[in-house]
């Protein structure tokens, strides 16, 4: 595992110290907020979470199918490109915001960005 | 190898498995997700048997201290007994060792369970009429302080235990309840925290037990206390709460009311606002939410908003019973 991105943006600390940060840039997004309410904050608090911690290279066991279920009921409520990349630039913020280097910024980015497909429902 | 009790059945776990594993490979169905320890959606909880710690990554100290763990992530070191949340909800008979009317709604019951109860003031009971008919209450006593253990119950109208409580229990009689239950509790440590606590009617119980278990904890950061209804006369423990706030300097108690002009002494306004408006900036700050659900589902949102780690927001909604 040395050397990995987990590993150099700062493992579970690291996605700790952004997943407050995170969810409520996302809370606070007019573009997206609305596909947050009425959902246990709990509950949500963790799904961010692991979503940061498999964007960060971190351990998950999410597949392709996990990403489309799990999003399969936004969908019919309309989520698409726009909102995935208001998402996108929310990750890249939060990051920036943590000082985390623009090269690993990037790598973060292009693994959320590889659900796209599955999380849009395509 | 070590052995695994789950509802009075016990399974071999093997070397380095899962309990997670080892419960589904013998059919026991236990939801999981992201089976990484992040999403929480395996939650249990040890009833005997040390976990080990990477078992309770970033689970809440209330749950903590309780002995949740991720069963995904917990290769059991020794033997353990394990349940899935607020399962093994056992009855206790009480007595009633007192009934009290706090305001013309609300009425404080105290009761004396027979035996050892170990409860953490905040957590709520169930409190059974019947096999069938039980309402959850919060604990408003604090075990160090207080000889019984006290509830808050409001009369809802037709409510079938509520009004059972207040027009037929009488000192004396026994009832049935359940363990202790419920995450909403003070935790010792960082003592120099803020602490918020929000609450609406009968909200106050829990409030009132943790506001004075942090205190006897010795708590030394501020404590702010803002309770709210429509009126004063939905307010109750107003002369205690100001007594407790002449007592320990870092208490203050803001009663609110929102409906017409607030008379002296008391704050005009939703409580939310209130609270908000004096304290606009959370960051670092520890919040308890009581009472009215769409209160409580809106402060857990703007003090999340305004800066409060949700790790550090402890929320418990009344919602009322389902016919």
């Amino acid at each position: 595992m040395s050397g990995s991105l987990y590993e150099k943006i700062g493992g579970e600390a690291a996605v700790n110290a952004a997943v407050d940060i995170f969810y409520r840039k996302v809370l606070a997004d007019d573009r997206i907020s609305r596909f947050f309410e009425g959902v246990d904050m709990d509950r949500q608090a963790a799904k961010q979470k692991a979503f940061l911690t498999m964007a960060f290279g971190g351990p998950n066991n999410y597949s392709g199918e996990d990403m489309r279920r799990g999003h399969a009921h936004l969908v019919k409520q309309g989520l698409n490109d726009s909102h995935f990349d208001a998402v996108m630039e929310n990750l890249g913020a939060t990051l920036t915001e943590l000082k985390v280097p623009g090269e690993l910024i990037a790598q973060a980015a292009a693994i959320a960005e590889s659900t796209r497909k599955d999380v849009l429902g395509k | 190898m070590t052995r695994i009790t789950f509802e009075n059945a016990s399974y071999e776990c093997k070397e380095n498995e899962s309990v997670l594993d080892c419960l589904t490979t013998h059919g026991v169905p236990v939801p999981s997700s992201c089976k990484a320890g992040v999403c929480q959606t395996c939650l249990m909880r040890a009833l005997s048997g040390r976990v080990p710690p990477e078992s309770q990554k970033g689970l809440k100290p209330t749950l903590i201290e309780q002995n949740y763990f991720l069963s995904c992530s917990c290769i059991p070191a020794e033997d353990i007994e394990v349940a899935f949340p607020e399962a093994g909800k056992g009855k206790i008979p009480a007595t009633v060792a007192g009934l009290e009317p706090l305001n013309s709604e609300i009425m404080c019951v105290k009761l004396n369970p027979a035996g050892p109860f170990e409860y953490r003031a905040g957590q709520y009971i169930n409190f059974f009429r019947d096999d069938a008919t039980a309402r959850s209450y919060s604990l408003a006593s604090v075990s160090n302080l207080d000889d019984c253990i006290k509830l808050h119950v409001r009369k809802i109208p037709d409510g079938r235990v509520s009004t059972w409580i207040h027009e037929c229990l009488n000192p004396g009689d026994t009832v049935d309840i359940s363990e202790a239950l419920g995450d909403c509790f003070y935790v010792p440590g960082n003592p120099e925290q803020g602490l918020l606590l929000i609450g609406t009617g009968s909200g106050l119980a829990p409030l009132y037990g943790i506001v004075r278990d942090a205190l006897l904890s010795g708590h030394t950061g501020p404590i702010r206390l803002y309770h709210g209804s429509l009126t004063v006369d939905g307010l109750y423990l107003i002369e205690e709460l100001r007594q407790l706030a002449r007592d320990y300097a870092n208490f203050t108690y803001t009663p609110c009311v929102s409906e017409g002009e607030a008379p002296g002494g008391f704050s005009s306004g939703i409580v939310l606002d209130v609270a908000l408006k004096d304290i606009p900036k959370l960051s670092g700050w520890r919040i308890y939410l009581c009472g009215n659900p769409a209160m409580v589902n809106a402060a857990k949102k703007q003090t999340f908003l305004a800066g409060a780690s949700m790790r550090d927001i402890y929320a418990d909604p009344f919602v009322p019973a389902q016919p």
